[in-house]
């Protein structure tokens, strides 16, 4: 070996690195349950899809119903309450999307969203704020006949979740 | 002040003990030979105050542990038995409740008391910054201690504070169900929050003693600012301020025990006396007294920041309400380096001070409007509070530091109280 060698790396080095780099990502594995563990279950995630029917339902009321433990409201909309929701010029909107986005073709008069303000999560109430859409107690947000948001702090509009009609009166949410 | 120690022990036994863990040393030391500066007004008793109600939160929650059972479908009945059958319970109860509202009481005092008198500053800078810790530990309790009881209150407390999370960019939803234990707040959170309701007072705990170790380096500030600079500036620790520390602990005792005996709900909200619903969400929402100053600052922010002059969102309203909320936390531990003066004491800084008791306003206002419906002149009130308390911390304390002239500080410790007794003059109030 010259010297010029010798400040080379040597195979010790190269031990101790792989050692140290093998005992790094044990540490890790070791680690990764201790947290994934707080993730929700396989039971909790099974929790998939409901049906509803929604004949009992009347023109100008509004249900909710518990999906996946959060609450999915299921509104029977009058046509005042899509007229507003249409009529209303989308640079108006915060999250701006169209009614007709927000519903299925040929079932405008069903408004089927998840129940829960995008802003910290409660659960606006009904038929109440500005424009007789939602409006959520705890800070303030307004939505409209669309489940729009109009005003407040929430950032989007109610989510709408995933759902079909598996007949007109009969509709599978998730 | 590290002075060296005086301790020396009196019989075999302590010798014995001395010379291989110096435990009774370090407790005399500590607390009985401790210099401290002897003109320390009564605001300084807080830490005592402090070190005392943690005592009796972690004493009074082992005992509710033991009653208390961790489940969604059987914990608000087993507060509400706790309450009626157990002996003592109700009363218990009612002292760990109330308990925590004094501790906040406490904390507060002590916090705007350090940040009066300068307390933050060199070479005080990691006491400082210790303390902001545990006031954050101390939120993170008192938050998962509130949502045990599983009424309607601490259900939507748990759903809201959670959903915080959710406002952080790309991973915001992956680690609110991680949080949650599922896509809502439920039985997984309850037990896990109980968990860890049980440790955090512990790291509380630890962190008070790096908290003391830190105070007992540099040694007390006091109301002068002006660092002890003989022993004539000094009294021992014990018995001078044991025994005024425990006179302020059994005053601040009185309304713990009126609280505790004839009004242990007075604090809280009826609601959480309805078992919790995950469907339906109480008329209004609003924390604990202790944490509506940070919860208006939440609501204040109900616009989105754009670029200038383009529709693009920047930060969007609830993102910006959860900085605001966050950052009125974390801007604390820039303190030390935001405050550009030398002169620690606000009774020498006659700018300073005008501004610091327009923050006492200010944060008092926002604890009222945190009370109130997010409505109307409320919001407009809430954000320009909200503005001040940033304004403060960011552009006042580092301009005030070049532009101010202090006025002119006592040559000692001694000199202030030897002038104060002299003409009472009002430079040393409280002194």
């Amino acid at each position: 070996m010259t010297t010029k060698a010798e400040a080379e790396p040597t195979r010790r080095d190269f031990l101790y690195v792989a050692t140290g780099a093998v005992g790094a990502v044990g540490v890790a594995a070791a680690i990764w349950p201790l947290v994934d563990q707080m993730n929700p279950s396989a039971a909790v995630k099974a929790l998939a899809s409901i049906e509803l029917d929604l004949s009992p339902i009347e023109e100008g009321a509004e249900v909710t119903v518990s999906w996946r433990g959060l609450p999915v409201f299921v509104r029977h909309r009058t046509p005042a309450e899509i007229d507003a929701a249409r009529a209303t010029p989308l640079d108006e909107l915060k999250d701006p999307q169209a009614d007709e986005a927000r519903v299925k073709e040929g079932h405008a008069q069903w408004l089927i969203l998840v129940g829960v303000c995008t802003h910290l999560g409660c659960i606006p109430l009904g038929y109440e704020g500005e424009y007789d859409g939602w409006f959520c107690p705890c800070h303030g947000s307004v939505y409209d006949t669309s489940g729009r948001i109009r005003f407040g702090p929430a950032p989007e509009n109610l989510a709408v979740p995933d759902y079909e009609f598996v007949s007109d009166t009969l509709v599978k949410i998730g | 002040m590290a002075t060296k120690s005086t301790y020396s022990p009196s019989n075999a036994f302590t010798r014995w003990v001395d010379s291989r863990l110096p435990i009774i040393r370090f407790t005399y030391d500590t607390l009985i030979d401790y210099p401290t500066p002897k003109n320390l007004n009564y605001w300084w008793t807080m830490g005592a105050i402090l070190a005392g109600f943690l005592g009796i939160q972690i004493v009074t929650g082992i005992i509710l542990a033991m009653h208390y059972t961790p489940n969604a479908d059987l914990a608000f009945e087993s507060v509400e038995l706790l309450r009626r059958d157990i002996n003592w319970g109700r009363i218990l109860q009612g002292a760990h409740a109330t308990g925590s509202s004094m501790f906040f009481l406490a904390v507060y005092i002590h916090i705007f008391r350090g940040l009066f008198y300068g307390s933050y500053k060199a070479p005080r800078e990691v006491l400082w910054l210790l303390g902001v810790i545990i006031f954050v530990l101390m939120m993170a309790t008192a938050f998962l201690g509130y949502v045990l009881p599983w009424g309607q209150m601490s259900f939507w407390a748990a759903t809201v504070i959670t959903q915080i999370f959710q406002a952080i960019p790309l991973v915001g939803e992956s680690i609110l169900e991680w949080l949650r234990g599922g896509f809502a707040v439920g039985n997984p959170a309850l037990n896990r929050f109980y968990s860890l309701h049980y440790l955090l007072p512990f790291m509380i705990a630890a962190v008070v003693l790096l908290h003391i170790w830190a105070l007992h380096v540099p040694g007390n500030n006091n109301p002068t600012g002006v660092e002890v600079k003989s022993g004539q500036d000094t009294v021992p620790f014990h018995p001078y301020y044991t025994v005024k520390d425990t006179f302020a602990f059994v005053v601040f005792l009185i309304p713990f025990a009126w609280f505790t005996f004839f009004a242990p709900d007075i604090l809280g909200h009826p609601d959480n006396y309805i078992p919790a619903n995950p469907l339906v969400t109480p008329e209004h929402i609003v924390p604990e007294w202790y944490f509506l100053p940070f919860y208006a600052m939440l609501r204040a922010i109900n616009f989105n920041v754009t670029i200038p002059f383009t529709d693009i969102v920047l930060i969007n309203s609830k993102l910006g309400g959860v900085i605001a909320f966050f950052g009125s936390i974390i801007v604390l531990f820039f303190v030390p380096w935001l405050d550009r003066s030398p002169v620690r004491s606000g009774t020498f800084r006659p700018m300073f001070k005008w501004f610091f008791w327009l923050l006492v306003i200010a944060f008092v206002g926002l604890g009222y409007l945190g009370a109130q419906k997010p409505e109307g002149i409320y919001v407009a009130i809430a954000q320009a509070a909200t503005a001040y308390y940033f304004i403060y911390f960011l552009i006042v304390l580092p301009v005030l530091g070049r532009i101010e002239t202090p006025r002119e500080l006592p040559a000692s410790i001694s000199q202030s109280v030897l002038d104060a007794a002299g003409d009472e003059a009002p430079s040393g109030a409280g002194a």
